[in-house]
């Protein structure tokens, strides 16, 4: 970024007179004023907003979760870590890390390893490159209260599209929403559709940007269409791999809207809680209006984010184009 | 290896891919995906022109029938479609218009104007991307309760008017595309900094600036949980609207996946004529990330 001061630009020509002189001045500091005011001037609506609606709640969620916080009491006494004392013995909350772990990991993994093969078959010359592209957007256009109605209903036990199809092989009707294993499947898939599309996308961006030298030297040297994308194209793309791995583990952490609206709008997750995410578990929460044990599943569930993401950018980083 | 020499013959300039892998394959892989990925849009608008007896035939009906606009009728007599369609509408297009205008005036700070602690500003923009939004949302409610904003429109345009992600976005745009020359041209015909925007900056950014407000007007149509959160169900938009159909008439699967179809073919319809604006602004705003 070569910018050059444009300060220099206003300088007062010297020799004139008085009055002139005091104007010149007088513009010269307003001058100097929007030049090095407005910068701050420019970016402080960002910040402030952010400020205000991002970082004023991230640090109040802290305070909130040390007392006994609800809305229909007038006080809020100061608890200390009690929250989070309860919160370590609540089975439920355990289920719902474990859930949010099973879906992540399910929805994820499959999701970027096919996101990776579908960019490294977009890249090249087709026919037909922009109608790909769009479809392949499509999903993501499509609203998540629209997924998970349009798949709630493919995945209906008795008229379902998929136990439809399944039955071609014989397979007897899967009540998709009832155990933890096909519901968990039915979710990620959910997460999957919505989401390949654009990390694709993304990956496709990063690849295009890959020298086509070293693809022309390495099949000249013999090396396989495989060998290629796992020998140049991964090593090359590293630092895309590593920001939407990053990015699908945030996101991925906090899935809420698919178990909210696959379980019919109960904040259970099943009957059993069997798909219920930490997410969810907190909007439970704070639908009984205990805010002080919401905020702190809140914090506890920002460590895990923090601590997983920590170690996938380890992990994909560290690996040198052993990806797959 | 058919394919590379058939890469050979092209030449050089129009090799921009990978060689090898036979054509029919991809092709194909790809034809199937895109099928996967518009089969449950299209499937939605099978049912929604049904009607409940339909679903339950074995197979499940394949193409439209012409009951549309009776489910129509139905959606807008069951929930308030109307108003919750013009409310996200105003949500949207108005968190689109402050998301382009600030994005812009920032990022026209960050790439072309120096001052003390620009790139550590700029850092913390980026980092502030990274901040999982959902965490601060009790507060945040509090917030808007003791403002009194909860069942308003305000409680969804106000804190979403800003967005570090347009910010980073607008700043890569324009550090690459204003050239400088032409802000020292301006400065030398007594523009003041504001009369730069106006004048210099706002012209070269349009083209990326309504890339970067496609995108956070389809973002906050999307956006489900926050209204849910802080609207009601007398006064939704339209996912509100949508997941009040869904779970309150389980059973009626015409109905919800009428409405779904109703609040998601606008979008989709748009998408479509400005796909490829779209698409060419997540691959360059993500190729820097």
């Amino acid at each position: 970024m070569a910018t050059r001061a444009p300060e220099r630009l206003a300088e007062v020509p010297p020799g004139k007179p008085a009055g002139h002189h005091r104007r010149a001045v007088r513009r010269h500091l307003v001058h100097q004023l929007d030049v090095k005011g407005s910068p701050y001037a420019y970016v402080a609506p960002f910040f402030l907003l952010f400020a205000a609606f991002g970082l004023f709640p991230l640090a109040y969620t802290a305070w909130v979760s040390l007392h006994e916080w609800t809305l229909l009491a007038d006080e809020q006494p100061f608890v200390g870590l009690e929250n989070f004392r309860t919160l370590l013995a609540d089975d439920y909350f355990w289920n719902a890390t474990f859930n949010t772990l099973s879906i992540g990991v399910l929805s994820t993994v499959p999701q970027l390893l096919l996101a990776i093969w579908l960019a490294h078959l977009l890249n090249r010359p087709l026919r037909a490159q922009t109608l790909f592209r769009v479809t392949l957007l499509l999903p993501n256009v499509t609203s998540v209260v629209a997924v998970v109605v349009i798949f709630s209903q493919l995945f209906g036990r008795d008229f379902g599209m998929i136990n439809w199809m399944l039955s071609w092989f014989g397979a007897d009707a899967v009540p998709w929403n009832e155990g933890v294993a096909s519901s968990h499947v039915a979710i990620s898939i959910m997460i999957m559709w919505r989401w390949t599309g654009y990390n694709a996308l993304i990956f496709l961006a990063a690849m295009q940007a890959v020298p086509r030298e070293l693809y022309e030297a390495a099949t000249i040297d013999g090396a396989s269409e495989f060998t290629q994308l796992r020998r140049i194209t991964i090593p090359m793309i590293k630092p895309t791999i590593v920001f939407v791995v990053i990015t699908s583990t945030i996101g991925a952490m906090q899935v809420l809207a698919e178990p909210l609206l696959f379980g019919v709008y109960t904040l259970t997750g099943g009957v059993d809680r069997q798909y219920q995410t930490l997410a969810l578990f907190i909007y439970e929460n704070f639908v009984k209006l205990d805010f002080g044990y919401a905020s702190a599943i809140s914090w506890m569930m920002f460590v895990f984010i923090v601590v997983i993401a920590g170690v996938n950018y380890l992990i994909t980083r560290r690996s040198r184009g052993g990806l797959l | 290896m058919t394919g590379m020499t058939a890469g050979r013959t092209r030449g050089r300039t129009a090799r921009r891919g990978v060689p090898g892998a036979p054509r029919r394959l991809i092709y194909l892989t790809l034809t199937a995906v895109a099928f996967f990925s518009a089969i449950p849009l299209y499937y939605s608008v099978v049912v929604a022109s049904r009607d409940n007896a339909a679903l339950a035939e074995v197979p499940p009906p394949l193409v439209p029938g012409g009951n549309f606009f009776a489910n129509v009728a139905r959606v807008f007599d069951t929930v308030p479609f109307g108003l919750a369609l013009a409310n996200s509408v105003l949500v949207s297009g108005s968190i689109a218009l402050s998301v382009m205008f600030f994005s812009t005036l920032a990022g026209f700070a960050f790439a072309k104007l120096r001052f003390r602690g620009r790139n550590i500003l700029l850092l913390l923009t980026v980092a502030t991307m990274m901040v999982p939004a959902q965490l601060g949302i009790i507060p945040l409610y509090m917030l808007m309760v003791k403002l009194e904003w909860t069942g308003t429109m305000y409680a969804l345009i106000v804190p979403a008017m800003v967005s570090a992600f347009g910010v980073f976005f607008m700043t890569q745009y324009l550090s690459r595309a204003l050239p400088s020359e032409l802000l020292e041209a301006g400065r030398v015909d007594g523009c003041t900094t504001w009369g730069l925007f106006w004048h210099v900056v706002i012209p070269v950014a349009r083209p990326a600036a309504a890339v970067l407000g496609m995108l956070t007007f389809m973002s906050a149509w999307n956006d489900y949980f926050w209204p849910l959160v802080v609207l009601t169900p007398e006064n939704p938009t339209v996912q509100v609207a949508l997941s009040t159909l869904a779970a309150g008439y389980v059973n009626d699967y015409v109905l919800g996946l009428t409405g779904t179809a109703l609040g998601t073919l606008p979008l989709v319809v748009v998408f479509a004529l400005l796909g490829k604006q779209i698409i060419g602004g997540i691959m360059q705003g993500a190729v820097k990330g």
